[in-house]
């Protein structure tokens, strides 16, 4: 059962592991919007050690704004970007 | 240390490793073939496969979303089963489409590597998977996008998407003006793989194609 829905708002966490984890840098930290409620998948840091991915993570799309990445971002201030986040790199920022 | 068993010889068409991530990968397939994980003839017919799929696929799918607006709609909620309707099987990851509109222009990046439709689009241009682009890219897309010479007005908005996990993305680009009366093949010919990106746009070349 996915914990997030369409339009929440999100903090993506800002934590480091050396597993491999699909999570940039520059996006930790940072709060969004779920665009997008994707399936559940393995999760990265289990099966890039061989592992068997599971407990299975729902993977959303989050919408963030350039502004909010970049304090200098020069661009049109609704310019956005999305990214793929499993769920157990997602907290609530309701 | 001894090292007196066999070696398998270099194939031919190996151009000599001159770095040594070119050489680890050339140990990493010799030995895996030695072990026979896979064969030398399994590995040439994959990468042989690999390099027979073009953009012109992905342009197949554009063109018709464009003369197709319920085909359009399957392809924007469900890219993979849409893609299946034209014969096109999508297996790796999921697929996800994303359209141009006279408000926003979106743009393809992996940041963490080089993750890209290649059922859709082939293997991906050098450019895509250099760390300039995918650094730049997220961080000052406007400015990168007009030196690929795409100028996007202030005005309208930009949304990369960075493809960080279980997607991958096709831009559908808009359709130019002055090709009302073009034939679903015309229309596939002037769609480019950069398009198809969000690098570029859709233009009609001076000469309509005869397909």
């Amino acid at each position: 059962m996915a914990r997030f829905g369409i339009g929440d708002q999100v903090l993506i966490q800002d934590r480091y592991t050396p597993a491999h984890h699909r999570v940039p840098r520059y996006v930790k930290g940072q709060r969004g919007e779920i665009e997008r409620v994707c399936a559940a998948f393995g999760q990265p840091e289990s099966l890039a050690a061989g592992g068997d991915g599971e407990p299975f993570q729902t993977l959303y799309r989050v919408r963030l704004k350039q502004t909010d990445l970049w304090s200098d971002y020069a661009g049109n201030p609704a310019d956005s970007l999305e990214i793929e986040v499993f769920e157990h790199w997602l907290e609530s920022a309701d | 240390m001894s090292h007196d068993h066999p070696h398998a010889p270099p194939r031919p068409d190996d151009p000599e490793p001159r770095t040594y991530h070119e050489l680890l990968g050339v140990a990493l397939s010799n030995l895996l073939i030695e072990k026979g994980i896979y064969s030398a003839a399994e590995e040439r017919q994959r990468i042989e496969a690999l390099e027979a799929v073009t953009s012109a696929r992905g342009a197949r799918v554009v063109a018709r979303a464009w003369v197709d607006p319920k085909f359009k709609a399957r392809l924007l909620t469900n890219a993979r089963e849409a893609v299946g309707e034209l014969g096109i099987e999508h297996v790796d990851s999921e697929l996800t489409a994303v359209a141009n509109t006279p408000q926003l222009h979106n743009v393809v990046v992996c940041t963490l590597c080089s993750c890209y439709p290649r059922t859709l689009l082939g293997r991906p241009p050098a450019w895509y998977k250099s760390k300039p682009y995918r650094a730049r890219v997220v961080r000052e897309p406007r400015e990168v996008l007009a030196e690929f010479g795409t100028h996007i007005a202030p005005e309208r908005e930009i949304r990369v998407h960075d493809s960080t996990a279980e997607l991958r993305y096709i831009v559908i680009p808009e359709r130019p003006a002055g090709t009302a009366d073009w034939s679903e093949d015309q229309l596939a010919a002037i769609v480019d793989r950069d398009a198809m990106v969000g690098v570029a746009e859709v233009t009609v070349p001076e000469a309509r194609p005869e397909t």
